[in-house]
């Protein structure tokens, strides 16, 4: 089982037609499809992943595809996608790093470290 | 035996309970119902807080800078600590501190130097590496992972699973096979640095429990001084044992803890949620849903202060703490599945806690030991050491 998510980037207006309320995680990414933030749907959004993916994509500067994985597990799934990134690019995504002042997330604070085969 | 608490351990438990209300379960409304952290800012808060009522690093023998609070009083806060959604696997979301890996204690000085002092500190984290893909239940056959000596080093190949917090870890305490044919004589426990070429997390191993995940672990050629071999040669089982000896009495004490407070909530609800004209409180199956969470609560209560009163006077708790994980941890599933019932549909919602401690308390049955080794453990003991 692959533990990245290699699942097809869909365009901003492709992912608002076919994003349902589920639970679970994505990515966004740029023009040239480089992920610039992970996050998840968990559960106390409104609209599960039709919700958090629209809200993700228009905050976002630069978000123009969107890729998501429907689970229940959403916040070790999240995580695990963080570390990942992490160990591909020796950073968090742009758009997960957090702003100079501002109070960082619990989850992202004790991010742990992977070392993946392959 | 006693069964009237002391003022001291009434004073202690008000005191835990207030903590719980007052500062837990407010930040935790704001959190998600998966989480196992609070935002730093929160977390750091709430440690001055333990520590300025003298609670921080329980676990944490006195001569080591440890509040001095005897196992039974302990155990009656690890059931207080576990009394809301998060409380099962991440206690107060672990701002009462731990003692790290208890092992270290016996541990020499120079290890106590480089692991035990800097884990109590908050510097360093460990992980605790027993578990195999081969098996975890009776892992003195099932550790497959090898350590050959090459010189003053050992050299360590193979893997671990279900390994919680190796992500996070400066260390880890690693179960090897140093000898091929003694069995579980045959078991050296090593202190592993994490970046320690050839070691590597390969992934997260994902599960019923969403927040606090399980790793898989890899050793390539992982070389280690012999000088981070804790206690003896081939005689790693018996720390493994003793650890999972006494883990088993706090891991029955959150399952309990969670108990209570689902029965709490359902005692609130059932008189005033009504159905064709009644409250729920007034159905006799609802009734006996309370009773039997209550005979629950209360069974899996004594046992595990048992275990932790034979374990504090220094006597052989082996029995009864296993009595207690089993009952405890069965029970415990059994009081949140009626309390699940009584709510109905909002009872499997994210809205309240139960679908989490639902979720959790299953895992329960199955770490440290499932219910059918616990039995097995309870029959040596009254069979004697012959039984296999």
């Amino acid at each position: 089982m692959s533990i990245r998510l290699n699942k097809e980037w869909l365009s901003a207006q492709t992912a608002a037609s076919q994003l349902s309320g589920n639970l679970g995680v994505f990515q966004l990414a740029d023009e040239s499809k480089r992920i610039i933030f992970v996050g998840y749907a968990g559960g106390k959004s409104r609209f599960g992943l039709k919700g958090e993916v629209s809200e993700a994509l228009q905050r976002t500067s630069g978000a123009a595809f969107a890729r998501w994985e429907v689970n229940t597990a959403y916040m070790s799934r999240y995580k695990e996608l963080l570390m990942i990134h992490l160990h591909d690019y020796g950073q968090l995504p742009e758009a997960n790093q957090p702003s100079p002042g501002e109070s960082v997330p619990g989850e992202i604070a004790t991010l742990g470290q992977l070392r993946p085969a392959g | 035996m006693n069964l009237q608490l002391t003022e001291e351990q009434e004073l202690v438990i008000a005191m835990v309970r207030r903590f719980v209300r007052e500062e837990i379960l407010p930040l935790e409304l704001a959190l998600d119902p998966d989480a196992e952290e609070l935002a730093p800012e929160d977390n750091a808060r709430l440690i001055e807080k333990t520590k300025a009522m003298g609670l921080y690093g329980l676990d944490i023998p006195p001569e080591f800078g440890g509040p001095d609070i005897d196992l039974v009083t302990r155990t009656l806060i690890a059931v207080e600590m576990a009394q809301h959604r998060g409380g099962l696997y991440v206690p107060c979301y672990g701002t009462f501190g731990g003692a790290g890996l208890a092992q270290l204690f016996e541990a020499t000085e120079e290890q106590k130097e480089k692991y035990l002092f800097p884990t109590l500190r908050g510097e360093k984290k460990g992980f605790f590496g027993l578990s195999e893909p081969s098996g975890g239940s009776d892992p003195a056959r099932a550790i497959q992972t090898k350590a050959v000596q090459d010189g003053d080093d050992w050299i360590i190949n193979g893997g671990k699973l279900w390994i919680s917090g190796a992500d996070k870890a400066q260390y880890g305490l690693v179960f090897a096979r140093t000898a091929n044919d003694k069995g579980r004589d045959g078991v050296t426990c090593f202190i592993v640095d994490t970046d320690t070429p050839g070691f590597s997390v390969r992934r997260v191993v994902h599960t019923l429990r969403s927040a606090r995940y399980a790793t898989e672990l890899s050793f390539e050629d992982v070389r280690v001084p012999a000088s981070n071999i804790l206690g003896q040669l081939n005689k790693g089982f018996a720390i493994a044992n003793d650890r999972l000896t006494k883990q088993r009495i706090p891991y029955a004490a959150g399952c309990i803890g969670v108990a209570i407070k689902a029965q709490e909530m359902a005692l609130e609800y059932v008189p005033q949620r009504e159905t064709f004209g009644a409250p729920l409180s007034s159905r006799q199956s609802i009734q006996w849903m309370l009773v039997d969470n209550e005979i629950d609560i209360k069974q899996s209560l004594w046992l595990t202060l048992e275990a932790a009163a034979k374990a504090q006077r220094g006597e052989s708790f082996r029995k009864e703490a296993a009595m207690a994980k089993l009952v405890a941890t069965e029970a415990g599933g059994r009081v949140v599945d009626r309390c699940m019932q009584m709510f109905g549909g909002l009872g499997v919602a994210k809205d309240l806690p139960f679908e989490r401690w639902f979720r959790e308390m299953r895992i329960r049955r199955i770490g440290e030991g499932p219910s059918e080794v616990q039995r097995h453990v309870i029959a040596r003991e009254l069979l004697g050491s012959s039984l296999r």
